[in-house]
């Protein structure tokens, strides 16, 4: 059945780069890892190791401090330093520098768990925090945080398999070879949050991971695969909550206030790991694509591998790239420094050639389509958001509601006048706040 | 890796292949089966009027963009659009010289005095005619008859004999004139449903031909350039309107709801001018009420008014109310249900209340 959300759009998916690339190990592991010890919303975690200590793979490098998540040691070696370096986000971020000495040695509590049937809940929950589980689809909120705010609240569970950015197909690769991680995964969260059903959505691009997803679980009817109809932003949050259970969550309020939770399908992998393997979040699957790379792979690397490294695994750059992407072509970040690390929501680098590059106008001049408003899935107007936000009238702009855009992207994608609309948003926002702050 | 160049900028960092060039594109490549059926009917004056007209419009608009050290917006090809659509929605019999100057109207006085592209209220096409329609009467309702052999000559005015010998009345202009007085003795027949189908009839150069403008109307919808809202919803009402309130003696005359749709350019207006951007309504809700407001007001016109035709200040009346519009039909916000607006619609209600006791009290 094809479940729908208000608006969005459907760009050129480009996925066929890397879609058939099976997930592989990096070739040639890292000679060192940069760690930041800020990979999820909250506050950044504390760095417990100090330079000269060694460190062994899946061992805590770094404390919660607040809201947030540890973080562990993705390759085993000394600890070359703590200091900021460069992050996706643009700022330098407290980061711990691993110098890997190629041993891999284990953690020795990294081991699987016997008799995981004998788990409680709030000890799944424990163990997912202690395993340093966040979002990894993009905004990184800590799972633990998210289940026992659900608690009781939730009724559906969601699994966020959507991918509905163009390129990536890093989800796409896991729920085929690692199927089975996402229904244990699945598995876990409805005994968690003491549920005995949850939905799997997944875009209808990608049939063969539903059927897959489908033959693994037989007649088992606690979990539900539903293919949706691919459009951007399916896998925003909300979107995928409208489009399964056709609630709409209001404004300033969570999933669990309308009874849903959302996981991304890595993080349920990652989740299975952490319980049943007894694996800590050091690793994931990213994929490396674009049509300036010569060889688009799908790669399982550990935490803190740099940018550089990666578009090394993927054959390197082929002819002069012209944008470097962290995340996928609508919400990415454009990246300049290569030696930034991945982290725990980097699901793709994009590495643009020239010809995949967007179009822009050096005068662009709003001729009033309304396109946007015709594809925003918040239901807002940004023609009008534009009009004003130009002027800098930020009052008429909040009250068109700018606060409820989450900057999908998919104004600008559309526009035909190639205005900045995002980017103009973002700060009309930011000016937003800040007046309020000063209140 | 040190010489790398790479740009940096806001997501996202994708664009839809469609730009307005290509929308102003699309929009003229849709006009080209009216044209032809123009040419068809009223001769290659139509096609020259149809040159000049785009010439002089894209040099008004390069020339007051130069004179007020604007950006020089040739590119994007509205201005040949508003060029075409005026020749459009004149009669074929109009001197070149009464057209420059409907093109200097909509252009600089229209369009740019207001801010150019993607600010102006009215449509520049529509507004040029009106203006011309207050200026010169008498040529903007001097009609040609169809066929070859009435053909207009190409000469800069045409002379009194060829007005004399090869003009008439347009089918609502008959229908028009009966109602007044019945003394032209021109009967309904003289255009049968057929000819004003493929557009064998007297009118305006572009809005002879239904099944043209038609067939330029479903190549935009299918582009994706118009969105069916506002032609359908303008011209279901007139087709509401006219069925139920047929003038034909009788109600429920589907023949005499077909000539009020096919007459008088309603496709032309419906599927190129009301669907202008810029003077149209921008919330999906907001088309329709100005689709039906804009029928409403055609057939209003057209039995009630003093002109036998209504598509142009329909129009133009509803372009004037799109701010209006748009305002009362804000998208509902995203996650707000009927319940929580009534919830804070009484709320409200009460605070109200409660302050007016407290200053009364």
């Amino acid at each position: 059945m094809k479940q729908l959300f208000y608006g969005g759009v459907h760009p050129a998916e480009h996925k066929e780069l890397s879609e058939h690339k099976p997930i592989r190990p990096l070739n040639k592991a890292p000679a060192e890892v940069v760690i930041p010890m800020s990979m999820h919303i909250g506050a950044p975690c504390k760095p417990v190791v100090t330079k000269g200590d060694t460190v062994m793979i899946g061992q805590v490098i770094g404390e919660t401090a607040g809201l947030g998540a540890p973080i562990h040691a993705s390759v085993s070696g000394t600890v070359k330093a703590v200091e900021p370096r460069p992050g996706t986000g643009g700022v330098p971020t407290m980061s711990v520098v691993i110098e890997n000495d190629f041993q891999n040695t284990m953690h020795p509590d990294c081991k699987p768990r016997e008799n995981v049937d004998a788990l409680t809940p709030q000890e799944i929950i424990d163990i997912i925090r202690d395993a340093g589980c966040t979002g990894m689809g993009g905004a990184g909120f800590p799972t633990h945080v998210k289940i026992s705010s659900a608690v009781g609240k939730a009724d559906t569970i969601i699994i966020n398999g959507a991918e509905c950015e163009p390129y990536i197909t890093a989800d796409h690769r896991l729920m085929l070879e690692h199927g089975e991680k996402i229904i244990g995964g699945v598995r876990f969260i409805m005994k968690a949050l003491q549920l005995d059903h949850a939905y799997i959505g997944i875009e209808n691009n990608k049939m063969d991971a539903v059927a897959h997803l489908r033959e693994l679980l037989g007649d088992a009817k606690d979990v539900t695969v539903k293919d949706l109809r691919t459009r951007y932003p399916q896998g925003a949050e909300k979107q995928l909550i409208q489009a399964i259970t056709g609630r709409e969550v209001p404004p300033g309020k969570l999933p669990a206030d309308v009874g849903c939770c959302v996981f991304n399908a890595a993080t349920t992998a990652a989740i299975y790991d952490a319980v049943q393997n007894g694996l800590p979040l050091f690793q994931r699957v990213i994929t490396v694509t674009g049509g300036a790379v010569n060889d688009p792979v799908n790669l399982i690397a550990p935490l803190g591998t740099s940018f550089a490294h990666l578009i090394e695994e993927a054959g390197g750059f082929k002819g002069t790239p012209a944008r470097v992407i962290a995340g996928g072509p609508m919400m990415g970040f454009a990246q300049y420094d290569m030696s930034v690390p991945m982290g725990k929501a980097s699901n793709c680098i994009l590495v643009f050639s020239k010809d995949e590059m967007p179009k822009a106008e050096a005068n662009p001049t709003c001729i009033r389509c309304a396109r946007c408003v015709n594809v925003c899935p918040m239901h807002l107007t940004p023609v009008f958001m534009n009009m004003y936000g130009k002027e800098r009238r930020w009052s008429e702009v909040e009250e068109l509601r700018i606060m409820d855009c989450m900057e999908c992207g998919c104004c600008q994608y559309i526009c035909p006048a190639r205005i900045p609309l995002v980017q103009q948003f973002r700060t009309a926002k930011f000016a937003i706040r800040q007046a309020a702050a000063k209140k | 890796m040190d010489e790398l160049k790479l740009s940096v900028a806001s997501s996202p960092h994708a664009s839809h292949p469609v730009g307005t060039q290509s929308l102003m594109r699309d929009v003229l490549i849709a006009l080209i089966p009216a044209m032809a059926m123009g040419i068809y009917v009223f001769g290659f004056r139509a096609l020259i009027q149809t040159i000049v007209s785009v010439i002089f419009c894209e040099i008004f608009e390069w020339g007051y963009c130069k004179l007020m050290h604007k950006p020089i917006p040739c590119k994007d090809l509205s201005a040949a659009i508003t060029g075409v659509l005026l020749v459009f929605v004149c009669p074929v019999t109009l001197p070149y010289w009464t057209i420059i100057i409907g093109d200097f109207f909509a252009i600089v006085i229209v369009k740019q005095l207001f801010g150019g592209l993607g600010t102006n209220f009215l449509n520049p096409a529509l507004a040029g005619r009106a203006f011309l329609m207050l200026s010169y009467p008498v040529p903007m309702t001097t009609w040609a008859l169809p066929g070859k052999a009435n053909w207009a000559p190409l000469g800069m005015s045409v002379g009194q004999e060829y007005i004399d010998a090869s003009t008439g009345a347009t089918p609502l202009s008959i229908d028009f004139m009966k109602n007044a007085d019945d003394a032209l003795n021109l009967t309904t027949s003289q255009f049968s449903l057929g000819d004003m189908f493929i557009g064998n009839i007297g009118g305006t150069v572009g809005e002879v031909s239904a099944i043209a403008l038609l067939i330029g109307g479903i190549y935009l919808i299918c582009r994706g350039v118009i969105r069916p809202r506002i032609p359908v919803a303008y011209i279901a009402t007139v087709a509401v309107l006219t069925l139920i309130f047929s003038r034909s003696g009788g109600h429920f005359d589907f023949v005499w709801m077909l000539r009020e749709i096919f007459a008088g350019g309603l496709f032309l207006g419906a599927f190129f001018m009301a669907t202008d951007y810029v003077t149209s309504p921008n919330t999906p809700k907001g088309e329709i009420i100005f689709g039906i407001g804009a029928g409403l007001l055609v057939v209003f016109i057209r039995y009630f008014g003093g002109y036998p035709e209504g598509v142009c200040y329909s129009i133009l009346v509803m372009n004037i109310c799109v701010w209006l519009i748009d305002k009362a039909t804000m998208p509902a916000r995203f996650g707000v249900t009927k319940e929580m607006r009534a919830a804070d619609k009484a709320a409200a209600k009460a605070a109200k209340k409660a302050a007016k006791e407290g200053s009364e009290a």
